[in-house]
């Protein structure tokens, strides 16, 4: 089995339905379990990356796995190999085989899912894939030259990227998934500032690299000789990147498994009014600005799941395995199968991962009109948990964060570490903007507003 | 390994290439997990796979198959060559390498028992004990425990007439007692947070880590926590465990002597540093007791970044990064060495896998320990008000490296000389180089432990990377204590 080769000259493709088929057919050959399931990813993925006004690494991957999981009286285990020769599949499921045989039955463990049927979502675009290594450069150039005009220094990547998803199962479920990727990100230096901006898309004609460049270079321009104040409880205005960022945190405690295992923030609280009353978000991986498989590790379609309406957390996601457990041991929990687990067997359960959040109107500048004094924050950094059930996040500003004055920005300050509760954030939400799809560098991409939140807690100043 | 090289070796030759290496490597892992009594995952992967690495003309390109027939691996060095002509079309002055001798040497680590050999269920057996161990004790709510091991074999030539054959086996184990209650969670791990202790050993490692020995303890303090007060908000005297001083060596040291930070290469992304070239020989970075290495060598000891040639055939070295506090040296590549005018990288170069370029990664960064024997249980007796902290729980650093934030899971208050009471939620903070110049006191070899993280994310794409780094307990003055539970 071998896929399109890499060239530079053809389009780059994905494992087709019929090829993830034929890898299958192999597997199911081999095994001797009462179930047997195969994942198969492959993925072409092509990143230029760029420092110091010049073009620094820049790399191409060609990558197609197999993983098998069998399941036999009630044990199970999975075994994956890159390796798609004959001998190699009958290694493979041989090996998960071998490992499944020597532990204890597990008379919970589930059956395989059975044959599922999925909503079509289109993200696989030919122009993303079409996108060169020439084609980079040049998208490259541009905002290079944008930098140089303004004597700054600018860092960066431009990627593209191209994948195919399939899950197959002995008892007939079949799931395939094709998806492509362009992203960007951008840092523009200054003598002592600095300015970001990033974007994802399945469709690269839908990002604005040199626009985002040319943000970055404002932001880095506008906070050149940045000052300290001192830290303390500002009101912020916190741009999609920071608000993505943060929730990112929030999000994994939505597992129903996370609730079951009392190692989530919302042990006790499911069903609370824990947020403002201006928060409602859902987990939709069919929404428009949203990426990724309509179904999960197991092959479950992806349901769209309300997760916090009006400030109450209302659900939560479910794999089959955590659902068939909290329907025994918390039925008030009303648990059923979300199509959210991850690849069996885990100790994860699963998580949301297609945030989206409803906002209000008008972008960040409109919110930082409402604002007597405060504080922007274009982007966070290292973020981590302090506390696990506060949810409390520690992290630092970076790339862009500006003192704001009778509702304009008035210049650059120096970076904020913070030590801010999640929860008690978005309790402190007065206004939201429009939710737009936003890419940070701490969690998975999401959609999400800018916000407005009053008593930010900043703990230090950095010396830059 | 061999053909798959040549083939690869010839199709990189075109007008203007001036340099390629490739790297073909086999990779096993294997990694089981338990979960309050049952088994939470169990797998095995292997992958093999070639990286190819050209410079041409002065712009580099690169690209990574798994598609190891001929055609494959040609269409792949081929495509590393048209990347690295799209490079030229933005490119500076062209980059130019330090020399290196063309190494032709098979190195294999020390491995006394291959963790591959041993049953799996013997593996899920101990963790099964050590699990029961943990909920045994009233309260734990959530008990994980965990193994994981990697053999990876890597053939690596280059255009120079390198030829490296290495070969090293990793094994790493730990565990987690989990309590919730009281609308709290606290959480106490060992031998460390984060998957425990890895090391560049085979299952040998695992037995010598006692886990079933500390369960029990682990367990009653994760939930003695809930009745601990908390840690108070102060400036005063702390001394770190081994584990932790480790992890404040990886983000405050480890990462800023990184040349290619220092040089804006990861400005987009992980950062840069505050050691920035005039300060190489003329920055006091720590007090006099502050000795600390870049050593990947096999006497280092048996870490995360030891090897017997990085992932451009750099042999290992040690570096002197701080000696006697002052700073004297960064972690290189041919590349980044060249470009200050040194005459050699320091070998600091590693890539996660086939499908990933080299980046200069720490190899081991560890401090030395003192030369004066000396205890944890002398140091605390010698220390007359203090808070003790082990164990991290929380990490974070701004993308320069000079303000830093830790938690910790357990802290204890030092009253005259003596452990007092247990304290919930410790963390302190700092400035890194007025942080490294309040150490007072550090324990002595005796005490020193070579810990590995091996989780150490850097570059586009992201590649994890494995470290290593030697610390023993020591004291710091004047530090911020309490600062993550501040709310004014």
């Amino acid at each position: 089995m071998t896929m399109t080769p890499l060239t530079a000259e053809r389009p780059q493709l994905a494992l087709d339905p019929e090829q993830a088929r034929r890898i299958f057919r192999q597997v199911l050959a081999a095994s001797r379990s009462e179930e047997t399931e195969a994942i198969i990813h492959s993925t072409i993925s092509e990143l230029t990356r760029f420092a110091n006004n010049a073009i620094h690494q820049n790399v191409a991957e060609r990558t197609l796995s197999l993983s098998v999981r069998t399941v036999s009286g009630g044990r199970t285990a999975r075994a994956s190999t890159n390796r798609l020769d004959e001998a190699s599949v009958r290694a493979v499921v041989a090996r998960a085989e071998a490992l499944a045989e020597r532990q204890e039955p597990d008379p919970e463990l589930l059956p395989m899912a059975e044959a599922q049927s999925y909503s079509a979502v289109a993200r696989e675009i030919a122009a993303t894939t079409a996108l060169t290594p020439q084609d980079r450069a040049a998208t490259v150039a541009e905002m290079v030259a944008i930098a140089e005009r303004e004597r700054m220094t600018a860092a960066g990547i431009m990627a593209n990227s191209h994948s195919a998803f399939s899950i197959l199962n002995s008892r007939g479920l079949e799931a395939h998934y094709r998806e492509t990727s362009a992203e960007y990100s951008v840092t523009m230096l200054a003598a002592d500032s600095s300015g970001w901006a990033k974007g994802n898309a399945p469709d690269v004609r839908q990002l604005d690299p040199v626009g985002g460049a040319r943000r970055a270079m404002e932001k880095a321009r506008l906070s050149a000789h940045p000052i300290e104040i001192p830290p303390g409880r500002y009101t912020v205005v916190l741009e999609p990147a920071a608000v993505l960022d943060l929730l990112g945190f929030l999000f994994w405690d939505f597992g129903g498994l996370a609730v079951l295992d009392q190692r989530s923030c919302l042990t006790g609280r499911v069903g609370t009014q824990l947020f403002g009353t201006n928060i409602t978000v859902v987990d939709d991986v069919y929404h428009p600005l949203q990426s990724g498989a309509p179904f999960d590790g197991e092959g479950v379609p992806r349901q769209r799941v309300p997760l916090i309406e009006n400030g109450v957390v209302r659900g939560l996601v479910f794999a089959r395995p955590s659902a068939a457990r909290a329907q025994r041991e918390k039925p008030e929990l009303n648990a059923r199968p979300t199509g959210h687990g991850f690849p069996l067997p885990n100790e994860y359960g699963e998580a949301p991962m297609n945030i989206v959040m409803a906002g209000g109107d008008g972008d960040g500048e409109a919110l930082i009109a409402g604002v007597s004094r405060g504080i922007l924050v274009t982007r966070l950094w290292y973020i981590r948990e302090v506390d696990p059930y506060r949810k409390i996040l520690t992290g630092m500003t970076r790339d862009g964060t500006f003192l704001i004055e009778n509702g304009q920005l008035t210049r650059g300050v120096r970076n904020f570490r913070f030590n801010q509760s999640v929860i008690e954030m978005l309790r402190q939400v007065e206004r939201l903007g429009r939710a737009v799809r936003a890419s940070g560098e701490e969690s998975f991409d999401m959609v999400v507003p800018p916000l407005l939140v009053r008593d930010f807690n900043f703990t230090e100043v950095t010396k830059f | 390994m061999q053909d798959y090289a040549a083939w690869a070796l010839e199709a990189v030759a075109a007008p203007g290439v001036q340099y390629a290496d490739v790297r073909v490597v086999e990779e096993a892992h294997r990694a089981l997990s338990t979960k309050n009594g049952k088994l939470g995952h169990i797998s095995d992967l292997e992958s093999l796979g070639i990286g190819i690495r050209v410079l041409r003309n002065g712009a580099w390109g690169f690209a990574a198959t798994d598609d190891m027939s001929r055609e494959g691996v040609i269409a792949a060095a081929r495509h590393a060559v048209a990347i690295a002509a799209a490079s030229a079309r933005v490119k500076r002055e062209g980059s130019v390498l330090a020399p290196e001798p063309a190494h032709q040497a098979v190195w294999h680590s020390p491995c006394a028992i291959d963790p591959f050999a041993i049953g799996v269920e013997q593996q899920v057996d101990l963790l099964l004990a050590v699990d029961a161990e943990l909920r045994a004790v009233k309260g734990v709510t959530l008990a994980e425990a965990d193994m994981d091991f990697r053999r990876q074999r890597q053939l690596f030539v280059s255009t120079d007439g390198a030829r490296i054959e290495q070969a090293r086996v990793l094994s790493g184990a730990g565990y987690a007692a989990t309590s919730f209650g009281e609308n709290e969670i606290q959480r106490r791990s060992y031998p460390n947070s984060f998957g425990g202790q890895f090391q560049l050993q085979g299952y040998e490692l695992i037995g010598s880590l006692q886990l079933l020995e500390n369960a029990r303890r682990v367990g009653e303090e994760a939930v003695a926590l809930h009745r601990a007060a908390q840690c108070p908000q102060l400036t005063g005297t702390l001394i770190l465990d081994s584990s932790q001083l480790a992890l404040q060596i990886h983000e405050s040291i480890g990462h800023p002597i990184e040349l290619d930070r220092v040089l804006g290469s990861e400005a987009n992304f992980a950062g840069m540093s505050f050691l920035t070239l005039d300060k190489l020989g003329r920055l006091r970075y720590g007090s006099p007791l502050v000795n600390v290495v870049a050593d990947a060598r096999l006497e280092h000891g048996p870490g995360l970044g030891t090897f017997a040639f990085d992932d451009e055939g750099v042999a290992a070295q040690c570096t002197d990064i701080i000696r006697g506090g002052e700073f004297t040296g960064y972690i290189s590549s041919r590349e980044t060495a060249a470009s200050i005018g040194q005459n050699r990288s320091n070998g600091c170069m590693r890539a996660e896998s086939w499908n990933r370029i080299p980046l200069i990664r720490m190899t081991n960064i560890s401090i030395l320990p003192g030369a004066t024997p000396l205890s944890p249980e002398e140091l605390i007796a010698d220390t007359e008000q203090g808070v003790y902290m082990e164990t991290n729980r929380s990490w974070s650093i701004d993308d320069k490296r000079y303000n830093f934030q830790f938690g910790c899971e357990i802290g204890w208050e030092i009253q005259n000389g003596k452990r007092a009471r247990m304290l919930k939620n410790p963390s302190y903070s700092g400035i890194t180089t007025e942080f490294w110049n309040s150490l007072d006191a550090i324990c002595s070899r005796e005490h020193w432990t070579l810990w590995g993280t091996p989780n150490c994310g850097k570059g586009q794409p992201q590649q994890t990377m494995g470290t290593g780094h030697g610390a023993a307990p020591a004291r710091f003055r004047n530090v911020k204590i309490g600062t993550a539970y501040r709310q004014e």
